[in-house]
Order: C-alpha cells, then sequence, then structure tokens
C-alpha cells in the first residue's frame, strides 16, 4: 500500500532524495523569473540603442555580453527580452489551464451526451497542428503577442482537459463524493470545493510542464517572425535576427538566447516533472 | 439489540418502507422485486454475497442510483426519481444518511474533521451555534477534542468510521445506511463501533438499514433479517428466527459457511455446488 | 526437518521506536496446517513475508528464517529467486492485484518455472493442466484472461501458481478475506486437501480466530510484534490462557455466542513510534498490574498445559466463561 509510484524508474536516482537536478532546475527557473521581473533595473543599457558603428562588437566592458548586427547590447536584450519570452507562455499556461479545466470538470462530471460532445470537439482541436493553428491566426490577425497566445492556449487546450477529466473521473468514483452527495450537498459545491482541490496540484503539474513547450512554440513563432513585432526584444526574435551574424563568423548573439531557450524549458520540464511525482507519490 | 425494538413499532410509522424496488444493469438483473419495512427506531440487515443486489438496493434508497420500478417512502413520504432543487435535496438528506465500508475513501483527505462536521452543519442548520454541536457529536461518536483538527489520513480505520458516522448524524436523519460499515475493521475496533451503533440507536431511536455479509454482526446488531441473492430475497424474518431456524437452502449454506471449530469445508463446498 | 523454522525473529525499521517483530518463535511441520492470527499491525504479515525474504526497505533483521533447514536471511539474490521458485511459495489476499490482467491464465502459472529454466515449456504446460485438475478447473482455462474468471476461481488459480514449484512451504495471507463467505469454504478445503496429498507445510495468516480454529492443528496468536500465545486450536479456542486472545474472541461477533452488546476491547494497539516496556497489552489489560507495565513477560506453559504457552505475568486458568 505505501509503495511509491515511481512513474520513471530509470530516473528514480536522478530525481530522488537530495535531488540535485531538480534542485539545480528550480534555481534556474527562479533565476529566470527573477530576472524578468527585474529586468528594467538590471539591463544595464537601452535595448534598442542602435550603435551600427559598433555592431558585432565582442564582449567587452561597456557590453558584458557584447552586441548584435545592429549594434544592440545583447544582455540588456537577454533580460528585457525574458519579460515577452516569459509572459507569452504564462498567458498560454493560465487560459489553457482554466479553460481545460472547466471543460474537463463538466465531461467528467456530467458524462452523457455533453462528454461525447466536450471530448469529440477536444480531439478535432488534437487533430489540427498546434503551430498551424497559430500562423492561421496571426495571418488572419496581424502581428502582435495576442494572436499566437490564443492559437496556442486553444491548442494546448485539449491536453488539459483531457487530463483533468480522466482525474475527475477517478476522483467521482471515491466513497468521499457520494458521501456528500448523499449529504445534500450539491454538485457544483462538491466540484469546486473538494474534488478540484484534489485533483488540482496534478494539474498544474502538468501546466508547468506546459509552460516549457509553450515556450519553445513561441520562440519558433518569434524565429519565424511570426508573432512579436520586429524591434520587441525576445529570445526567439533574437535568434532570428542573430542567424546573419553567424554567418560573418559571429555566434554569440544569436546562440546566447537558444541556449536560455534549451536551459528555461529543460527547467520548467524537470520542476513540472517532479512535482507531478511528488503528487503521485502522496497519494498512493 | 432486541431490548430497543419494540418501543415505536407501530406498522403505519414505519421508517423506511420499500415496494417492489427493481433495477438492472444491462441484461442482469441487479435488483428484482425488493420489498421490506424498517419500523421507527428499529434496526434490519440486509445479508447476502456480492452481486447479490444488497449493495444496489442500499444506494437506490439513499438515492445514489435510481430505481427502473418500485418506491422508497422515508416515514410514509415518497423519494421518486431525481431531488429538483436546494430545499428538496436537503430534505432528503435530513431522512436518510450512509455510512461506506472503506474508512479510508469515504472521507475527503484534504478536510479535517471539524471542517467536515461545520460544512454538513452550515448546509443543513445556518445560523445555529455549531461549535457546540461539533462537540457534542465528536462526543457522542467517542471522539475527543483532539482529534477534531486532525485530517483523515493521522486517524486510524476506526477513528475515520466514527467520524463517518457522526457527519451522518450530523443532520439528523431518520435512517442511516452502513453499508459494510464495519467489514473494513479489525475485531476489537469492530466491536466498540458496534457497541457504539447499538448506544447511538438506543438513545435517539434511529432507524438502521446494515448491509453486511456478516452473520455474526447482523446477529449483533439487527431485529429484522433479509437474505437477499441473485438480486431477490430469498428469506426474511425476525433475525433470531432466521437464524436458528433457516427455511431457504441459501440461508442454511451462509450459515454453514461461517467458519468455527469442527467445520467440514467439504461439505460447504459440495452444498454451495448442489444449490 | 521443519518446512518453516522462525527462531527469535526480531525485525527494526527506520523511524520507529520499538522492533515491528520482537523475538518471534514459530514452527510450521510438513503437512501441518499452522494459523498465524493477529490484528492490522501485529506484524502476521511481515512474519510471513520474512519466510520468502521479502522484507521491508531499510528492515534490519536478527535471527534466524529457515525453509527446509536453509537461512532465508543470509541468502543472496539467486538463492531467494530459487527459493520463491521453488521450495516456498505464497497465496495472497487479493487475487485480482496479485495477477497482470493481460497475461492468459497459462501464462502467468507457467512464467516462473519456465524463467528460471527449471522445467521445459512443454513439461510447464503439462503440470499447469495438472494443478489446474487438482483445484477443480478445466485446462480451458490455460487460454483465458483473469479477467474471465470470478474471484473464487481466480484464487484456486493462484493457489495452483504457488503449487508449480512442488513446494515444501505454503504461505497464505488472508487467502479468504477477498471472497464470499461460501467460496471462501471452498478454498480452504481445496487448500487442506492439496496440503495431504502434497505434504506441505501450510502458514495460514488470518486477522479470524473462528477461521483459524476451524482450519489449524495450531495457533499462533500475536500482538505488537510478540507472540503472546501459542497452542492446539481447539485449546486455544475453548480455553484461552492470556486475556488478548480471550478479549479478541469475545469481542467477535458470534452466532453462538451471547446477543447483544459485544465485550469491545478499549483502547488501540500501542503505536510503533512509542517504546514498549512491559507487556505490550498491559495498556488495555483488565488485569495488568504494576509488574505487566515493568516486566515484559515470556512465554511460558501452564503446568497442566504444557502445549500452549503463553506471555502473561497473571495467565487465564479458567474457561472463557468467566473472562
Amino acid at each position: 500500500m505505501s509503495v511509491a509510484l515511481a512513474r520513471r524508474p530509470g530516473l528514480a536516482r536522478v530525481k530522488s532524495a537530495r535531488a540535485p537536478l531538480y534542485r539545480i532546475c528550480l534555481g534556474l527557473a527562479a533565476l529566470v523569473v527573477l530576472a524578468a521581473l527585474l529586468a528594467p533595473w538590471l539591463a544595464p543599457d537601452d535595448p534598442n540603442a542602435v550603435d551600427l558603428g559598433n555592431a558585432l562588437a565582442g564582449p567587452s566592458a561597456d557590453h558584458l555580453l557584447g552586441v548584435d548586427a545592429a549594434g544592440r547590447d545583447t544582455l540588456a536584450r537577454l533580460l528585457i527580452g525574458a519579460r515577452t519570452s516569459l509572459l507569452g507562455p504564462l498567458g498560454v499556461v493560465v487560459f489553457s489551464t482554466v479553460a481545460g479545466v472547466a471543460v474537463g470538470l463538466l465531461a467528467g462530471w456530467r458524462g452523457g451526451w455533453i462528454d461525447s460532445v466536450l471530448s469529440r470537439s477536444t480531439e478535432l482541436v488534437f487533430a489540427f497542428p498546434g503551430m498551424l493553428l497559430a500562423i492561421l491566426i496571426v495571418a488572419v490577425h496581424g502581428e502582435g503577442l495576442m494572436a499566437p497566445v490564443v492559437a496556442l492556449a486553444i491548442a494546448y487546450l485539449p491536453y488539459v482537459s483531457r487530463l483533468t477529466r480522466s482525474l475527475v473521473l477517478a476522483e467521482r468514483m471515491r466513497p468521499y463524493v457520494s458521501a456528500y452527495q448523499v449529504q445534500g450537498h450539491s454538485a457544483l459545491q462538491i466540484c469546486l470545493r473538494h474534488v478540484l482541490p484534489n485533483i488540482a496540484p496534478i494539474v498544474l503539474a502538468q501546466s508547468t510542464v506546459n509552460f516549457g513547450y509553450a515556450l519553445m512554440d513561441l520562440a519558433g513563432l518569434s524565429f519565424l517572425g511570426l508573432g512579436v513585432p520586429a524591434l520587441t526584444p525576445d529570445w526567439g526574435r533574437m535568434v532570428f535576427d542573430g542567424q546573419t551574424a553567424i554567418q560573418h563568423g559571429y555566434p554569440l548573439s544569436a546562440i546566447l538566447p537558444c541556449v536560455l531557450i534549451v536551459l528555461t524549458v529543460v527547467a520548467f520540464n524537470v520542476v513540472g516533472e517532479r512535482w507531478a511525482d511528488q503528487v503521485a507519490r502522496r497519494t498512493t | 439489540m432486541s431490548e430497543a425494538a419494540p418501543r415505536t413499532a407501530v406498522p403505519d410509522t414505519a421508517a423506511l418502507e420499500v415496494t417492489g424496488l427493481c433495477r438492472t444493469f444491462g441484461a442482469v438483473r441487479a435488483v428484482d422485486e425488493v420489498s421490506f419495512t424498517l419500523p421507527a427506531g428499529g434496526s434490519l440487515g440486509i445479508v447476502g454475497e456480492s452481486g447479490s443486489g444488497k449493495t444496489t438496493t442500499a444506494r437506490i434508497v439513499v438515492g445514489l442510483e435510481r430505481a427502473d420500478a418500485g418506491r422508497v417512502l422515508v416515514k410514509g413520504r415518497a423519494r421518486a426519481g431525481g431531488a429538483r432543487g436546494r430545499a428538496e435535496r436537503l430534505a432528503r438528506a435530513r431522512e436518510v444518511q450512509m455510512v461506506f465500508q472503506d474508512p479510508y475513501l469515504s472521507l475527503d483527505p484534504r478536510t479535517s474533521v471539524e471542517a467536515a462536521l461545520r460544512e454538513t452543519l452550515r448546509l443543513h442548520f445556518p445560523g445555529a451555534d455549531h461549535q457546540a454541536r461539533i462537540k457534542e457529536l465528536l462526543d457522542q461518536v467517542g471522539l475527543g477534542t483532539r482529534a477534531a483538527e486532525a485530517l483523515p489520513r493521522q486517524l486510524s480505520g476506526g477513528q475515520r468510521q466514527r467520524v463517518a458516522i457522526a457527519r451522518a448524524l450530523a443532520v439528523q436523519p431518520a435512517v442511516l445506511v452502513l453499508d459494510e460499515a464495519v467489514a473494513a475493521l479489525d475485531v476489537s475496533v469492530q466491536a466498540q463501533v458496534l457497541n457504539l451503533l447499538a448506544d447511538i440507536r438506543e438513545r435517539t431511536g434511529i432507524g438502521y438499514l446494515f448491509i453486511t455479509h456478516d452473520l455474526g454482526v447482523v446477529r449483533c446488531v439487527t431485529d429484522e433479517v433479509v437474505v437477499m441473492r441473485h438480486g431477490r430475497i430469498v428469506e426474511a424474518g425476525p433475525t433470531a428466527t432466521v437464524l436458528d431456524d433457516p427455511q431457504h437452502a441459501y440461508t442454511r449454506l451462509l450459515l454453514e459457511s461461517v467458519p468455527r471449530p469442527g467445520w467440514d469445508p467439504d461439505r460447504i463446498a459440495a452444498a454451495r455446488r448442489a444449490l | 526437518m521443519n518446512a518453516l523454522d522462525v527462531r527469535e525473529l526480531r525485525l527494526r525499521l527506520p523511524g520507529t521506536a520499538r522492533p515491528v517483530l520482537d523475538g518471534v518463535d514459530l514452527t510450521v511441520a510438513p503437512g501441518e496446517t499452522v494459523a498465524l492470527v493477529g490484528e492490522s499491525g501485529s506484524g502476521k504479515s511481515l512474519t510471513s513475508r520474512a519466510a520468502l525474504g521479502l522484507l521491508p526497505p531499510g528492515a534490519v533483521p536478527t535471527g534466524e528464517v529457515l525453509v527446509d533447514g536453509r537461512d532465508v536471511l543470509t541468502m543472496d539474490a539467486a538463492r531467494l529467486r530459487e527459493l520463491r521458485t521453488g521450495r516456498a511459495a505464497m497465496v495472497f489476499q487479493d487475487p485480482r492485484a496479485a495477477v497482470n490482467p493481460l497475461r492468459r491464465i497459462g501464462d502467468f502459472l507457467t512464467e516462473s518455472v519456465r524463467l528460471t529454466g527449471t522445467m521445459s515449456a512443454a513439461d510447464a504446460d503439462r503440470r499447469a493442466v495438472e494443478l489446474l485438475d487438482a483445484v477443480g478447473l478445466g485446462p480451458e482455462l490455460m487460454r483465458r484472461y483473469p479477467g474471465q474468471l470470478s474471484g473464487g476461481m481466480l484464487q484456486r488459480v493462484m493457489i495452483a501458481a504457488a503449487l508449480m514449484g512442488d513446494p515444501v512451504l505454503l504461505l497464505a495471507d488472508e487467502p479468504t478475506t477477498a471472497l464470499d463467505v461460501t467460496s471462501q469454504a471452498e478454498v480452504i478445503a481445496l487448500l487442506d486437501r492439496l496440503r495431504e496429498r502434497f505434504g506441505t507445510g501450510l502458514l495460514f495468516v488470518t486477522h479470524d480466530l473462528g477461521l483459524a480454529a476451524a482450519i489449524s492443528d495450531r495457533v499462533y496468536v500475536m500482538y505488537a510484534g510478540r507472540i503472546v500465545e501459542s497452542g492446539p486450536a481447539e485449546a486455544l479456542f475453548e480455553g484461552p490462557r492470556h486475556p488478548y486472545t480471550a478479549a479478541l474472541l469475545s469481542s467477535t461477533p458470534r452466532l453462538d455466542g451471547p446477543t447483544g452488546r459485544l465485550a469491545a476491547i478499549d483502547g488501540q494497539p500501542p503505536d510503533l513510534r512509542q517504546e514498549l516496556t512491559g507487556c505490550a497489552f498491559a495498556a488495555r489489560c483488565r488485569y495488568a498490574t504494576d509488574l505487566c507495565r515493568e516486566e515484559a513477560p515470556a512465554l511460558r506453559p501452564a503446568p497442566g498445559r504444557p502445549g500452549q504457552p503463553a506471555a502473561c505475568h497473571h495467565p487465564l486458568e479458567g474457561s472463557p466463561a468467566d473472562v
């Protein structure tokens, strides 16, 4: 009864007990979030200050991480860019979690035809690639952060709603839910006060993992030139701007945002997985 | 307990009257023409094995399952179909309450004992002084105030089942349905809870519908018993009569199956195959 | 040689104040049925699992657990595997939880002997069909899935699986608790028949004193990690010497006992986080004296009843009527 559910036995040792990987990742994620919050005070320079005379200069005392092809300070752009790069995925996760939980709860609790309709329609979204949907919406709506965020939120919604639905189905089979029904509590009260808090940790852990994926997808859209306007500092956009510099033998301004994107995504995924594992262990 | 039974055993004020209950799942007749009466303050046992329909019957009585046909009357009032509206839902909850088999799953793991009781009291008696009532309820089921702040996982199985009983009693129901409520408990704890249930019935005049597979428990806590098999009632009557002089072959098999010294499992196995 | 010989078994778990098993002595002779009775937390399941070398993580055992004369506690992994597929086998409480629902019954039965290479596939199949017949099931079951069988049938399959390696010791941990009362008899009858036919020693772990008395030759009663009383089933049932055995008997709702209130035992078994001085049952015992609270009693036989030792400073000598 007390045997913990180890979801990935191969990685169990890396993530067990003192788990250095988890700690490093948690620290990294916290650092990135903190940097984004404090960016305006931390940034050493105006990220949009163009200095063409100094273009593609390497690291120096003035510009710790060098400058890009337009002579803009890379460190300042990375710091300010962290804000857009994190705000986008946050929007995606918040919207997809709230809407996905609502849909999943309704489908799992009511069952019957509502479940069929909701499940079929989320499967329809599944069948449609999220990136394609985003490109379509951006093409219609024009530039800006809003369009890709909404598109990705819709694309991510089925993952959350499917998870929520299965959790609700399992939770409502527990006798404590029947006990509340017998006591005369309404379905809405039972859902909001008891079912939702009990499934919340697992859903939130999944949302943390989704955050990483959304960050990557949005960076990809920025790289394609869709999404954020040209001058806004953004990691994906920076990779796009820096690719010409690579051809000139100056990879720094493109590689740094790449590294940050990868590290942040990995950090959020490891933290999310760890939380999910901890929840699974507590409930078995 | 036979001393407590006759206090208000007038047939027309039956606490619970079930007539002609039917329920089919697919091709299976889970409950087939089941009728019984529980007098006010009485205790009725429903005995059967898995698949006998005893649990489905209980779930229909409390309203967790609907019946295809038949009536359930509590104190002469019908409980039919789904409850409409808040008032009716609450009124129904005050008629019949239930204690479930598994004490480890029948409480919300995130809600403390006190919060669980308070939630129920607030729903049914808004505005009253809940603190005093919570203490009284905990007292009634033999739990100290120290248990009030505990979460379910900090309690033993017996303590959890006491909390479940307290929560059911909080709304002052006319009938308490106990679905294998002591089956998951250790022998010594089971005895404590059975004694507690007997005390509560003596004091409050509540009626028990006791769903169980254990004939020893039936003999200990019920006045009357109904034996079910394959969804049908095969025998019914006063507990002492049914257990001492069983008329139906299946009741005899159940009785012989209870292990005791000098018990012959081979003969029982043969009798089971013959039935 | 005994099928099982447990000598002075002590088991300590991390984070506990007292050993979960505290000097357990127990024997099962070949062809004998022995019942181990106790409530949850008494250590009865731990004792039976120790016979297969299945110890909880972090457990530190001392003492000896001899199966067929060989000490399980000193065995390496390869020896343990050999033991579990051969000389000792276990039947679990919930047959549905102990079987992979996606494998056919035939695969399940023959898996262990095929993997260890003790039998060829054809021999294993032949033996499995033979054992299915011995537990009263037909050969057509080999191709069925667990989901197609009732609980009682599945438990008989589990018993057949346990007998595949021709064990000298069969451990049955509450094998009938998940079953209906009437199929319980069938499974017990079967276990009894097989024990006689194959000469297997049977250790039957249960919380039901009535069941223990009904099926076993000898009974051990456990409380808080210690054996508090042992003896022939009948004698123990008719005249328990330890107050705990007596209390357990009188708190069981029986068909032949008095009606009305049960003589319940107040309080709870002692917590593992709490150290024990003296008798573990002293706090709940109505005969307890200062001596009981200070000094743990040893298992001692009574003058007139040499086969029924009890670990009590004030053992009951009369019939259960005056308990």
